[in-house]
């Protein structure tokens, strides 16, 4: 009975699965709505899913028990029919609740991936993470009763019983000793991989406002899903910066608001020096994503930035990403601006314009669908 | 599969738990007790009891929300039992045992109820064999035409499961089986005038003649033959025969309908058949089973089961107490003319003639009864008065919903219009050759309460997959009568 109900509740999901496929945009926007459960699992807020059935509208009225007065508002929910406890016909009473659907992000990752039909990212670089697995391969002579192994314990038993001469094969009772017990243990297994590094940049100067933010947040979620999936050490490293730039932690990154003006390079030059100290290109993917809403202070420091981007960066980047997020204030011209230099052939640079958080799934598939 | 079979200590308790519910009086098919781990229970629960059933995403979404309500201690179910002979319960392992006395001490009530109530009287017993018997059929159909094809249509069919006739077990005239078109025309030797002389016949009704008062008579017929000829409230029996569908559609869809009428009667006595389980097992526990030390628990679990929690009424509650006052007015003779007409109030009050007859008729209630009758017969003032019942309406203006009223009578008539037809709405097919078009009309019978629009329109797309031409229902809505149709462009639209 339980086997029927497993396979009704995967396919069960199997369903909602596709409901949140056909709805990617409406859940891939609203990922504030998402629950966090522990570390790789996020709940998602769906509406029931029933069967239609004539019903009565929910306004009708009814009887109820308790205190009050006429014209008085009657506690509780009424017209929820959901009695929890006993019944013999349990299985009638859904009752009116939305789902919470829990997803690992590794699913999350594959739905993104169907529905966008991300290509698979060829890495670069020697597998040099080093990822130890443990299986239960092993026995060992010590451990909990729970891993108690039956066979290899009264195999030890017989032994001992055989080689001191206390084995009768006529009454062959065997009682295992303490020292006999043997117990199920771990190997480790130690695998290669290869790692990646996503460095975020975002301009914090005041023309950014909290919905630009909000947007550069739920990309960021999106792409970290994407290439946690893809490799299996993600590290991520944040970069602010208005006229001067540093790093802080993912917190401070999003909350952050500065008043200043805003020197890009600054910024470029701080990645640069993260990337030469911790990160040598040979061993790591490396994923630079600047998020501003193109403005910059002078047309020189756009130089600067296109040189940095030309001379160095980009050859230690898989790819470097750069999006604008629109804002009423920002003038656009970055983004102009490097589309001229580094245009639509060049593919070491990808672009892409963030008009609203409708916009966030396309520019989510501009920034991955290249499979760098 | 780990065994389900009670441990010995618990066999015993259910051995004395046994005899004491002979001993009361009650009379119940055997019953078959198993053990099961919590999953189990709430895999069974989401199975609506049954072992084995076809494969449906609805069980697993049921399965998804019992396990996450157990896990984070919002509910747990108890016990579960199922209608068939001999009757199956579950008792989830992990309970104490002083809950376990109780289950099964509940779970004889109900296997009283189900073998003794008329309304369950029609039941297949055998349902445990149907229901697997179902499951085996449709897995088949789904590698004959695929999964999805056949979910797609089995939710289709559970989304017309409430459009049954509930007196249709009961009323043998009513054709039980699927009715074929019965499309032979009748010989027409009509509108002929009348001639004595044989040979002034072709005269008197030359062929042109005779031609058109056929035709006019057939004219005639066709608008008065009805079809249905009277209202069909099985509208899923009127599909099954009428609907053009595919052998394995009418397979699935009788197999649905089947399902449906077998949860019917559980539905018709939610109130009694809790409130005569949760009577029994008072009974059992306090007067015969219980060990003083598990008076505490027992008293917490039974006072949670019947509590009540402002805005709704817990049928356990309701049932329990109802029964109790009904031995109680039938211990004392409070009832009949002489009671009635009484006008002294400390009189009535402690009015008491000694007759001792209350369990002898909780008994004939219990047999003969369903919640509206139920309701009807025994729901007293003084009940209403006593447990605090009210009627409740939806304000617009504040948009809450606010108490009415405490009377007797509006109380009473809420409460059996919300019971009436196990609180589904009243539709039936009027007529399936609607505009001479083979369109369908539903037709909704007002009893006070409107449709929800949005769930009327979905059902009406499942009748119209079905039915394949336009489907048309009429219906009330705040005051206004109204037709509504859903078309062939997916459309659904009003008509005035």
């Amino acid at each position: 009975m339980i086997d029927g109900a497993r396979r009704d509740h995967a396919r069960f999901r199997q369903i909602i699965r596709g409901k949140i496929k056909q709805d990617l945009k409406k859940h891939i926007t609203h990922t504030e709505m998402f629950g966090r459960k522990g570390k790789d699992v996020v709940s998602i807020p769906m509406p029931q899913i029933d069967i239609p059935r004539f019903r009565f509208g929910s306004n009708q009225g009814g009887v109820g028990q308790g205190d009050g007065n006429p014209g008085d508002p009657v506690g509780g929910q009424p017209g929820d029919d959901g009695q929890p406890g006993q019944g013999q016909e349990a299985g009638n009473q859904a009752g009116d609740h939305g789902l919470e659907v829990e997803f690992t992000l590794q699913e999350l990752a594959e739905i993104l991936g169907e529905e966008l039909s991300l290509p698979k990212i060829e890495p670069r670089g020697a597998k040099t993470l080093k990822s130890k697995v443990d299986r239960y391969t092993s026995i060992a002579s010590q451990g909990p009763h729970s891993l108690r192994h039956f066979k290899r314990t009264i195999k030890q038993a017989i032994q001992r019983q055989i080689s001191t001469g206390t084995y009768d094969p006529d009454r062959p009772v065997i009682i295992p000793e303490k020292k006999d017990f043997r117990f199920r243990s771990w190997k480790s297994d130690v695998q290669q991989e290869n790692s990646a590094v996503i460095i975020y940049m975002m301009d914090v100067s005041g023309s950014m406002g909290d919905e630009q933010k909000d947007i550069v947040r739920t990309e960021a979620f999106w792409i970290n899903t994407w290439l946690r999936s893809q490799y299996k050490g993600v590290e991520t490293r944040y970069i602010i910066h208005d006229a001067t730039a540093k790093e802080v932690d993912e917190d401070t990154f999003f909350r952050t608001r500065e008043s200043g003006g805003t020197l890009i390079s600054s910024a470029y030059k701080l990645c640069e020096k993260i990337i030469e100290k911790d990160y040598p290109p040979s061993d790591w993917n490396i994923y630079p994503f600047h998020f501003s809403d193109g403005d910059n202070w002078s047309s020189e420091d756009t130089k600067l930035c296109i040189d940095l981007l030309k001379s160095s960066l980009l050859r230690k980047c898989n790819v470097f990403c750069y999006g604008q997020v629109d804002s009423r204030y920002g003038s656009g011209q970055f983004y102009k601006d490097l589309s001229e230099v580094f245009g639509k052939d060049d593919d070491s640079v990808i672009l892409s314009r963030i008009e609203n958080k409708e916009a966030v799934l396309g520019s989510i598939k501009d920034f991955l669908g290249k499979g760098k | 599969m780990k065994s389900t079979a009670l441990p010995l200590e618990l066999a015993k308790i259910r051995d004395d738990i046994e005899g004491y519910a002979h001993q009361a009086g009650l009379d119940f098919f055997d019953v078959i007790f198993e053990m099961v781990p919590s999953d189990a229970i709430n895999a069974l629960a989401a199975q609506e009891g049954f072992p084995v059933r076809y494969p449906h995403w609805r069980f697993g979404m049921n399965y998804d929300q019992y396990s996450k309500g157990y896990e984070w201690g919002l509910q747990k179910i108890y016990e579960m039992v199922i209608n068939t002979n001999p009757s199956y319960a579950y008792l989830m392992s992990s309970n104490s045992y002083v809950d376990q006395k109780t289950v099964m001490a509940h779970v004889y009530g109900h296997v009283d109820f189900f073998k003794n109530n008329i309304w369950f009287s029609k039941t297949n017993r055998k349902m445990l064999d149907a229901m697997a018997n179902h499951a085996v059929r449709i897995r088949t159909y789904m590698d004959d035409y695929g999964q999805d094809t056949v979910e797609n249509f089995i939710d289709i069919c559970l989304s017309l499961d409430n459009l049954i006739d509930p007196s249709l077990p009961f009323s043998p005239e009513k054709k039980r089986e699927v009715q074929g078109a019965d499309e032979t025309p009748r010989h027409l030797e009509v509108g002929k005038i009348k001639v004595d002389r044989s040979y002034m016949d072709t005269f008197i009704n030359p062929p042109e003649f005779l031609a058109e008062q056929r035709k006019k008579a057939e004219d005639q017929s066709r608008q008065d033959k009805k079809f249905p000829d009277r209202p069909e409230r099985d509208v899923m029996l009127f599909l099954l025969s009428f609907a053009p569908l595919e052998t394995w559609q009418q397979e699935v869809l009788r197999m649905i309908r089947d399902e449906a009428y077998y949860f019917v009667p559980q539905m018709q006595t939610k109130i009694m058949n809790e409130g005569w389980a949760s009577y029994w097992h008072s009974e059992i526990m306090t007067k015969k089973a219980l060990t003083a030390s598990e008076i505490i628990d027992f008293a917490d679990h039974h006072a949670g089961i019947l509590q009540m929690s402002p805005g709704r009424l817990n049928p356990y509650k309701i049932g329990i107490e109802l029964f109790r006052d009904i031995e109680d007015r039938w211990n004392r003779g409070k009832f009949g003319k002489e009671y009635d007409q009484c006008e002294d109030f400390r009189e009535k009050l402690y009015w008491n003639k000694n007759l001792g007859l209350g369990r002898e008729k909780i008994f004939e209630v219990r047999k003969v009864c369903n919640d509206v009758t139920f309701i009807d017969q025994y729901l007293t003032p003084e009940f209403v008065d006593r447990y605090q019942l009210y009627t409740y309406e939806y304000n617009r203006r504040t948009g809450q919903h606010e108490i009415v009223d405490r009377e007797f009578k509006s109380v009473k008539e809420k409460l059996l219009s919300q019971l009436t037809n196990q609180g589904q709405p009243n539709i039936s097919v009027v007529d399936g050759n609607f505009n001479n078009r083979s369109e369908l009309l539903l037709s909704h019978k007002h009893l006070g309460f409107d449709l929800d629009l949005k769930y009327a329109r979905e059902t009406m797309r499942s009748i119209f997959l079905i039915w394949k031409r336009p489907v048309h229902i009429q219906t009330t809505l705040e005051g206004r009568t109204r037709l509504y149709t859903y078309n062939e462009k997916h459309e659904f639209v009003a008509q005035d």
